[in-house]
Formats: C-alpha cells, sequence, structure tokens
C-alpha cells in the first residue's frame, strides 16, 4: 500500500492511500465528532459535523467519506468550521424533543457529549416540538422518535452486520422517521431477530434497552469490529478488554 | 436501415409533404391541450372533409410553436407562401380559417399573430427548430428534415474522440442548471474504464415553473433520442436512460413509442444504422420528488430507490449507474447534439457570447403579456426578453423583478435588466441559468413572500439526509413566516442571515447548498422591504397580512427559553 | 395524473390466485422487469394504477415478489409524493403552485377550496367524495394559475371558477349514481390503447 503525505492542521502527516480523511485525522490524535459515521458502518455523509476545510477546493467535505490524497491541506477546527458544526447540533437539538433530564442516555449520549464539548448552552432556533410516539411493543427494546437524529446507524448496521434489514426510513424531510418493517410497531416485527445491535450503535436516547431509567442506558460500539474482522479475516479480537465501546 | 433507406424515407415524405397544397399545423402540446386544442383541430379536420379538401391539405398536429398564452394556435403552411400563425383560434374561427384563408385565399385578420413581432424576430431556435413543424409522432416528418443523418455521419465518418472533440468545441455547457462543459463530461466518460457504460437524459425538470424539457420531449421526442444515442457512440455506452418527471404522462407516451418506432427501423436497438454500434434506451418514470433531478438522487431513483443523493466524489462519470460510468446530460443539452453535429461546432460558437455558446429555451411566465417558450442566443438582455419579446408587463404595471433558476435562483431587480442572459453574468448576480424557468413580477408581488415561497417548497423537498438542509429549510422557513406575519425582530433576521450561509456550505446536495438564493438574492436587492415588515409591520406589496401582534414574538421567546432549560446538555463532570 | 404508463398491450393473463384480476397488471410489470429489484418503483407506479392507491397488502406483495425488505418498499413508497397509501377521494382536484401559478396568486384558489369544503392540500373529505392535491408545477405556466379537475387542465383560474368546476364535477357524478368504478375502468382502457 502506498503511502502518502498531507498536513492537517499545518502539520504534515502520511497516511496509506485509499484511507478516509477521518480515519486519518484520527490517527493524528484529533478529535473530530461523527454522528451519523460509525466505523464499521458504511460512510454517508448525513450529519455534516465532520465536514473540513479543504485546500484545493472551495467546499467543505466530510471526513468520513472522503479519501485522503496525497498532498491535501485540510483544516479540521477553523473558527468558521466550529461555528458550523456549533449551528448544526443546535439544529438537531431543535428539531425533535430532547430532555436530557429524563432521558435514558443522559450523560452517555454521544450528541449531548458533542454539545457539551463545544460549549452549545442555548439553541437560538424554534424548538420544533413535533409529536412523536414511542414505541415499546419489542420485548426487550424501546424506540423513542423523540431523540432520534436520523443518522440511520440503526438502518445500516441491521442490514450489514446483521442481514434483516428491518429498519429504514420512511417519507422524507423533516417528516423522516425510521421505521420497523411497514411502520408497523416493532414488536410485531417478523424480520427483526431481536440481536440488539442497533440499539447498541444508536448514539442517543432514541433505542434504548426496554426497562432502563433515567441516564442509566450504556452503549458499546466493539462487537462491530469484532463481527467484521472475524467475517473477513477469521480473526477475533477483542479491544479494549471488551468493556464499553465508546471512549 | 442503412443510410441510404433514411435517405429514401426523407424523399419519399417530402413528396408526401408536397403533394398537398397546404398544411394546416394545430398545436397539440399540452398549453394548447388545455385551452382546448383538441376541439380545434377537430373542426379543422371537419372543416377540411366538408368541403371535400382532402387531397389537397393535411391537417397535422405539431408540438409547441411557442407563444402558448395566445393558444390554442395554429399555422398556416401554403406553398408558396409565408407561413401564417393564428392565435386564440376557436372551432369556428377554425372553420373559418379553412373556408376563407384556405379556400379563398383570404387569410382571418383578426386572429393573425403577425409573424414579425419580436416574439418571433428575436428568437433563434436552434433546439426547437423543429418543435411546432413536425408531427411528434411520426418519425417520417422528423427524417424528412433530416432526422438521423447526425447520428449516420457520426457512425460512419467520426470517431468517438472526434465527436466529443466536436462538441468540445462547440462549447455546449450542461443546459441542466450548472452549465459545465458538455464535451469535458462526454470526455471523461468516454475515457473512464468500464466495460459497460450508460448514458441518461435527466427529464425530471423539478424547476416549478419550468417546461422546456417537456415541450422538447413532447414536441421532437426523435432529436432527443438521436442526441442520446451519438451521446452513447461517443462515450462507449450501449444502454440509455431517460428519465421523465411523473407529471408528464404525454411526454412519457410519446417518448415510448418514439423509441419503439425507431427501434423498429433500425435507428436504435442492436446494430444501428446497421453499424457495429448498439443502443437500447428505456424510460423510466419520476414519482414526484425535486430531489430526483440531482443527479446522484436521480440515479438511486432509476435503480429502485429512495431518491437520496450521495456525496460526491465518486462523480457519475466515474462511477453511477450500478457503479459503472455514466453520462447524464439534461434533455435540452441532448437537443444540441444533433444541431451541433449536423452544422458543425463553429457555427454552433458562432451563436451566443464568448463563455456561453448557442441558445437557451426560457419558460416565460409571469405577469408579461405574452408568456410561453422562447428560444433566444445566450447573450441576450433581460430587457429584450421582457419588453420586446414578452411584450412587457403590461399598462399600469411596473416591472419588479424577474426571477431565474426556480427554487435553486434568484429575483434579477430592473436596475439589472441589461445584464446579458449568460451563466457567468447571471451568477454574478445572484441568479442562475437554472434550467430556464424565468418568472416575471411586478410590484404586486412581495419579496419576502417570494423568499417564503421557494422555502417552503425546499422543505417540502428535502429529501432529509443531512441536517443543515433537512432542519435549517425549516427554521429559515419559520422565520420568513414570521417576517411576513408580522411578529419578525430583528434578531430573526440575522439569524437568517447566518443560516443562509451555513446552509450553503455544509449541505450535501445542490438542492440545500442552493436553498438559501432565493433569501440571499431577494435581501441583496429588496432588503428595505424586508425590513418595512420587521420595523414597520407594512408590507409594501400589500401580499403579507401581518396578522401577528409584534409583542407575540417576545412572548414566544419566553416560553422557548424556560423550554430551552430542560434541553441544554448536562455538563458531564 | 397517474396515467397510464404501462406499456405492454393488455393480454388475457390467468386472473391472480386471490381472485382479483388486477394483480394481474402487476404480475405483467414484475415479468416485464424480470423481476429485478430495481424495478421497484415501476412496479409500485402499476400497482397504485391499477388498484388506486398502495394497501398494505399490495406493498407486502410487491415486496414478496422483488424478494424485498418489508421497511425497504414502504420507505421508498413513502419517499415519492406520487404514491399514495390511502384511499383517495373520489373526485380529484390538483392545484398548481408552482412559481408561475404562485406569482398569479394560486394560494388564494387553495384557501378558498379549503374554506369551501372543509380539507386541506393533500386530503381527502370525509365522505371520500374530494381529494384536493398541490402539485408544483403542471408544465402549462403560460396559462397560470392551472388546475386539473378530474383529469382535464383548467387555465387561469379563479377561487370561484375554481370551486364552481369542482362542484359542476361532483354534482354530475353524483347525478350519474357512482363514481369510483367508472375511474378504474378508465384504468383500463388507458391500459388498451398504448
Ligand atoms: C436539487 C437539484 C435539482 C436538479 N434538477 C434538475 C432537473 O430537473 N433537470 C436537470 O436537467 N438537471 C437538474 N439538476 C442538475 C443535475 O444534477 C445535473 O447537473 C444535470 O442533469 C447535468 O446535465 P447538464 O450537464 O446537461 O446540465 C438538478 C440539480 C439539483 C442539485
Ligand atoms: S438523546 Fe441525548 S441529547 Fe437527546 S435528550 Fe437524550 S441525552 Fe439529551
Ligand atoms: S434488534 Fe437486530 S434485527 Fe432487530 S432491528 Fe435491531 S439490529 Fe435489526
Ligand atoms: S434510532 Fe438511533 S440509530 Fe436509528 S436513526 Fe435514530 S438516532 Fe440514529
Ligand atoms: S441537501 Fe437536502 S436534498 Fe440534498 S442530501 Fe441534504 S437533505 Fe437531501
Ligand atoms: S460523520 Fe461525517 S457526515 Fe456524519
Ligand atoms: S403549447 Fe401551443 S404554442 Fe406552446
Ligand atoms: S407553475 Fe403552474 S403550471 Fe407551471
Amino acid at each position: 500500500m502506498a503511502v502518502i503525505t498531507m498536513t492537517i492542521n499545518d502539520e504534515l502527516v502520511s497516511g496509506v492511500e485509499g484511507q478516509s480523511l477521518l480515519t486519518l485525522i484520527r490517527e493524528q490524535g484529533i478529535e473530530l465528532p461523527t454522528l451519523c459515521h460509525l466505523e464499521g458502518l458504511e460512510a454517508r455523509g448525513g450529519c455534516r459535523l465532520c465536514l473540513v476545510e479543504v485546500q484545493s477546493t472551495h467546499r467543505l467535505l466530510p471526513a468520513c467519506t472522503t479519501t485522503a490524497q496525497e498532498g491535501m491541506a485540510i483544516q479540521t477546527h477553523s473558527e468558521r468550521l466550529v461555528r458550523y458544526r456549533r449551528m448544526i447540533l443546535e439544529l438537531l437539538f431543535a428539531e425533535r424533543n430532547h430532555v436530557c433530564a429524563v432521558c435514558v442516555m443522559n450523560g452517555r449520549c454521544e450528541l449531548q457529549d458533542e454539545a457539551a464539548k463545544i460549549g452549545m448552552d442555548h439553541v437560538r432556533y424554534d424548538y420544533l416540538v413535533p409529536e412523536l410516539p414511542l414505541d415499546a411493543s419489542h420485548d426487550k427494546f424501546i424506540i423513542d422518535h423523540n431523540r432520534c437524529i436520523l443518522c440511520t446507524r440503526c438502518v445500516s448496521v441491521c442490514d450489514s452486520v446483521e442481514g434483516a434489514h428491518t429498519w429504514d426510513v420512511m417519507g422524507r424531510g423533516v417528516n423522516s422517521r425510521v421505521i420497523t418493517d411497514l411502520n408497523q410497531p416493532w414488536g410485531v416485527s417478523r424480520s427483526c431477530t431481536s440481536c440488539g445491535k442497533c440499539v447498541q450503535v444508536c448514539p442517543t436516547g432514541a433505542l434504548a434497552n426496554k426497562g432502563s431509567t433515567v441516564a442509566e442506558m450504556v452503549k458499546r460500539h466493539d462487537f462491530l469490529q469484532w463481527i467484521l474482522d472475524g467475517r473477513e479475516k477469521k480473526q477475533w479480537v477483542m479491544q479494549n478488554g471488551g468493556s464499553e465501546g465508546r471512549r | 436501415m442503412k443510410r441510404s433507406d433514411l435517405q429514401a424515407m426523407a424523399r419519399r415524405e417530402l413528396e408526401r409533404q408536397q403533394a398537398v397544397r397546404c398544411r394546416l399545423l394545430c398545436c397539440a402540446s399540452t398549453p394548447c391541450l388545455s385551452s382546448g386544442a383538441a376541439t380545434v383541430q377537430q373542426a379543422l379536420e371537419q372543416a377540411v372533409t366538408d368541403n371535400k379538401l382532402d387531397a389537397e391539405v393535411a391537417v397535422v398536429s405539431t408540438g409547441c410553436m411557442g407563444p402558448c398564452s395566445r393558444g390554442p394556435m395554429v399555422t398556416v403552411q401554403v406553398a408558396g407562401q409565408e407561413d401564417i400563425y393564428y392565435e386564440n383560434v376557436t372551432p369556428e374561427s377554425a372553420q373559418r380559417i379553412v373556408v376563407e384563408h384556405v379556400m379563398a385565399n383570404q387569410p382571418v385578420a383578426e386572429k393573425i399573430m403577425p409573424s414579425d413581432l419580436p416574439f418571433f424576430a428575436k428568437q433563434h431556435k436552434i433546439v426547437l427548430a423543429n418543435s411546432g413543424l413536425i408531427d411528434p409522432e411520426r418519425l417520417e416528418d422528423y427524417v424528412a428534415r433530416d432526422g438521423y443523418s447526425a447520428l449516420a455521419h457520426a457512425l460512419r465518418e467520426m470517431t468517438p474522440e472526434e465527436v466529443c472533440a466536436e462538441i468540445s468545441k462547440s462549447g455546449l455547457r450542461g443546459r441542466g442548471g450548472a452549465g459545465y462543459p458538455t464535451g469535458l463530461k462526454w470526455d471523461l466518460v468516454r475515457k473512464a474504464p468500464g466495460e459497460k457504460k450508460y448514458v441518461i437524459a435527466n427529464g425530471d425538470e423539478g424547476d416549478p415553473g419550468a417546461y422546456m424539457d417537456r415541450t422538447l420531449m413532447e414536441s421532437d421526442p426523435h432529436r432527443l433520442l438521436e442526441g442520446m444515442a451519438i451521446a452513447g457512440y461517443a462515450v462507449g455506452a450501449d444502454q440509455g436512460f431517460l428519465y421523465v418527471r411523473g407529471e408528464y404522462p404525454i411526454a412519457a407516451k410519446r417518448l415510448e413509442k418514439a423509441i419503439r418506432t425507431a427501434e423498429r427501423r433500425g435507428l436504435l436497438g442492436s446494430r444501428v444504422l446497421e453499424s457495429s454500434f448498439s443502443f437500447r434506451i428505456d424510460i423510466r418514470i419520476g414519482a414526484g420528488a425535486f430531489v430526483c433531478g440531482e443527479e446522484t438522487a436521480l440515479m438511486a431513483s432509476i435503480m429502485g430507490r429512495r431518491g437520496q443523493p450521495t456525496p460526491r466524489p465518486p462523480y457519475p462519470a466515474q462511477s453511477g449507474l450500478w457503479e459503472c460510468p455514466t453520462l447524464i446530460n439534461n434533455v435540452e443539452t441532448f437537443g444540441n447534439i444533433v444541431p451541433i453535429i449536423a452544422h458543425g461546432a463553429d457555427w454552433f460558437a458562432s451563436v451566443g457570447t464568448a463563455k456561453s455558446k448557442g441558445s437557451k429555451i426560457f419558460a416565460l411566465a409571469g405577469k408579461v403579456d405574452t408568456t410561453g417558450l422562447i428560444e433566444v442566443p445566450m447573450g441576450i438582455t433581460l430587457r429584450e426578453v421582457i419588453y420586446d419579446i414578452g411584450g412587457g408587463v403590461g399598462e399600469g404595471h411596473t416591472f419588479k423583478a424577474a426571477q431565474t433558476g426556480g427554487p435553486s435562483g434568484g429575483c434579477i431587480p430592473a436596475e439589472h435588466l441589461d445584464t446579458p442572459m449568460d451563466y457567468e453574468s447571471l451568477r454574478a448576480l445572484g441568479a442562475i441559468m437554472g434550467s430556464g424557468g424565468l418568472i416575471v413580477m411586478d410590484n404586486a408581488s412581495c419579496m419576502p413572500d417570494v423568499a417564503k415561497f421557494f422555502m417552503e417548497f425546499c422543505t417540502d423537498e428535502s429529501c432529509g439526509k443531512c441536517v443543515p438542509c433537512r432542519v435549517g429549510t425549516v427554521q429559515m422557513h419559520r422565520i420568513l413566516e414570521r417576517i411576513t406575519n408580522g411578529s419578525a425582530t430583528a434578531a430573526d433576521l440575522q439569524i437568517l442571515e447566518e443560516l443562509c450561509t451555513m446552509v450553503q456550505e455544509t449541505s450535501l446536495c445542490g438542492l440545500g447548498q442552493s436553498a438559501p438564493n432565493p433569501v440571499l438574492s431577494t435581501l441583496r436587492f429588496y432588503r428595505e422591504e424586508y425590513e418595512a415588515h420587521i420595523q414597520r409591520r407594512e408590507c409594501p406589496a400589500g401580499v403579507c397580512k401581518m396578522t401577528e401582534a409584534p409583542t407575540l414574538a417576545l412572548m414566544e421567546a419566553l416560553p422557548r427559553r424556560i423550554r430551552e432549560l430542560g434541553t441544554i446538555p448536562m455538563s458531564l463532570a | 395524473m397517474v396515467e397510464s404508463r404501462t406499456r405492454s398491450a393488455a393480454s388475457p393473463d390467468l386472473p391472480h390466485p386471490s381472485g382479483d384480476p388486477r394483480f394481474a397488471l402487476i404480475d405483467r410489470t414484475l415479468k416485464r422487469f424480470r423481476f429485478q429489484q430495481d424495478a421497484l418503483i415501476e412496479v409500485l407506479h402499476t400497482a397504485q394504477e391499477a388498484f388506486g392507491f398502495l394497501e398494505e397488502d399490495l406493498l407486502i406483495y410487491v415486496a414478496r415478489q422483488l424478494k424485498l425488505p418489508l421497511s425497504w418498499v414502504y420507505g421508498v413508497a413513502t419517499f415519492y409524493h406520487f404514491f399514495s397509501l390511502q384511499p383517495q377521494g373520489e373526485h380529484n382536484c390538483i392545484v398548481c403552485m408552482g412559481t408561475a401559478c404562485y406569482v398569479k396568486r394560486a394560494a388564494e384558489i387553495v384557501a378558498a377550496l379549503q374554506t369551501a369544503y372543509g380539507i386541506e392540500a393533500g386530503q381527502t373529505t370525509p365522505d371520500g367524495m374530494l381529494s384536493i392535491t398541490a402539485a408544483r408545477c403542471l408544465g402549462s405556466c403560460g396559462l397560470a394559475p392551472v388546475l386539473i379537475v378530474d383529469g382535464q387542465v383548467l387555465a387561469r383560474e379563479t377561487p370561484e371558477t375554481a370551486i364552481a368546476a369542482v362542484q359542476l364535477a361532483i354534482e354530475a357524478s353524483a347525478a350519474a349514481g357512482n363514481g369510483r368504478s367508472s375511474q378504474l375502468d378508465d384504468s383500463y382502457d388507458e391500459e388498451g390503447d398504448l
């Protein structure tokens, strides 16, 4: 594999051809928020939080879907990028009903985390306050649409890792919603194997174990690499001793 | 069919046409049909039969002649005389046309639309050259006007490289909006590695208020097929798709028929014109989603999926339909191919401006005297289009703005009426050429309300994949709603402007990236109108009702802040 | 608006096991596309034409035939505005809300229809008589504002003429005594003439 060199935030770095910008950036120990992308799932470029400035183009490019190329020069935390990230997070908080104080993920939520890290302490936009249901028909899990940010990690993991394709998205625009089967209650879904993968990868309190109470839900992502490596390389190596996946 | 058969077909058809003394062309395109063209045609046919003129007079249904608002339109062609256009034809006047004009050579003066009007004189028809003159449902009619000879010429006399080079040399740029050089795109696809390649004609025409692609598909379907086939030969594709907007069933039907006729005659399908080149074309019907005009979303839709765009790169030229190199061009772009190959790149490049070559079709609509479809040389000024061709905004009305580019475009105010219509000049004004919608507004239009109209469109049509567009457009719409109902504050305007730039720069696809354009452009030229709404709660155009009290805005802000407390992300300490 | 777009000529296909002959139309489209999953949208077009709207059973049938997940089919069917998962009214009135029509005050027509029939654009009256839909440009911008009542394009409308046209359509069918079945027959006819 060919080695490439490029500059990230004015530092010269080297990486491997074919790597995504995101991987390369993270290898340098630089934190970049990613709410839709998750290592092991197909990059989608939906949340726009990982946008970076690339010198050769006037467009901002998402690090998760862009391949690193020889000679690229990028900025990851310019004033403009940070401002936009903050605005995007505000938009997400305004879109649905996030009341952290009573949420199962309070304290461990990726959305909340990113907002805290960037210092987002208020929302300047109208809360859209949509009326959305909570579906608790499944034996083990619940889906609370009020907390969903439409990252579609659940759709992706259920399709590409579990292979069930129980989830998909219905409608479009701000009226989109994740659905199981024919927009039926999750509990009656015949395709769901109750594997729980979707719950584990969900960045927010939208998907949770049934019965979790406020701030109780813990999620792990490490199974993803475990399964994918097992599938591709026939190697099963548990990282971080198999404890909590994130961080 | 061979090239010589093609020539024989043309000869036979010309003889057939010359056998009649007079041809009555009756527009059967959608706008005229909705003004009653079908009954007019029946009346013409009836009158011809009643007067036993069947042998010497032919009634032909054609595509759009241009001045749609004056429809139903009828053209009378008498051998050796100039064509005469009739407007607002009724069944009764149709009868008179036959009796007085055709039989007694006394044209029906009060129904004539003079052909020396600037409406006709200032136009330059390249793409629409056949529109309104041929019967779109008859291959022979097209062939008689040299149809498919450009394809025959390209197949026999030119290599694929040469075709691409000719298109590059012509300076043709994409008519779908962005104006990307067509020749360059073809060459990219031609050079892209891959056995299987595709050609797509984008007939989704999402701009609400534009219908040139529809007209081209309905009025001259074979030109489009021939253009696509030439493209297929040039890039090495053997399969084409025609993506037709769902609202256009007539276009889809005519194209379907045209494809089948062409295949039967060996002009499409396997071994085109007995060469080694094969090219099939399939139609796909859209299902009501503006975003499917975007190329990556359109390809997702052809593959039967949700029409959501994917990040570029990879560009379709590298990896498009089923991951194969794919050429995608607008329908009007394809409409330019045949004349370029037939008359040469230099001829084409002699029309237009230095950077924008050829002609552009505009759908002229709104507050102008004659609305309809016009094809003008690039670089013509807006003033000529509106005042000469369109006949002005009418007595007692004042021109206020011309909107181009639909929901991705902007408004051009009176002080810029002398701007030449080309890609660069329009972009410099914050408007875009777009696909060719051109809507004229007078003083009865309120600009913040116009911006709200387009923003509502974008919230409706956002696919929902990325956050800035999905939620940002809704927030912008909310603010515009407040501005137009009298409850906005100065802070709202600032937030709106910030959102505009953010959504522009961070959205995934062109829909989101261009959604703020109507706001930014109206803010640029009509800022005082926004301020009147906000500061004085006045709508200068008298459109907005200003139903909400301004204090409400403050009251509304209060519970908002309280609710925030519950949602401020907890500190993680 | 969803006019005939199935291309194969009507042929005396065998009746479907369910006994509903309309499934034969879907089967024909499925066969034409050799049951390829990419044909989903085309199949849904045919299904909606034949049945008027996409019932749950129909979506399940299509998903089975194309071997696609249910949620996938549902996701596609709800993405595109042409597909309707609810039955449509006996009569429909499509108001153009494209730019040209907006500039010529189509919003007033929509508002007038809303007041007159108590439903918003996109809804059907409770008695199933009328559906009102807003469209984005019907391609007759020169004749704005434009309206389509039961398939007939009406140009240069005003709120008054619009309501009159809708009323006329409703009364005509009330006089004739039946509406829905004749609509379905229409779609068969169109099938035949292609
Ligand atoms: C939201 C959106 C809508 C679009 N709609 C259309 C359309 O209706 N027709 C079209 O030809 N191109 C449309 N485009 C542009 C296409 O993506 C593409 O650039 C074009 O078809 C390329 O053809 P051209 O090079 O011939 O212009 C749209 C783009 C965006 C972002
Ligand atoms: S999902 Fe996260 S951000 Fe939303 S309420 Fe729960 S903890 Fe807060
Ligand atoms: S539990 Fe497993 S099978 Fe069920 S929806 Fe989630 S990921 Fe899919
Ligand atoms: S449920 Fe969770 S994983 Fe699925 S889209 Fe919503 S936030 Fe993402
Ligand atoms: S910009 Fe809008 S339409 Fe485009 S991908 Fe994002 S949400 Fe979809
Ligand atoms: S993580 Fe890259 S766009 Fe969401
Ligand atoms: S439709 Fe008849 S002139 Fe345009
Ligand atoms: S805008 Fe109404 S027909 Fe085009």
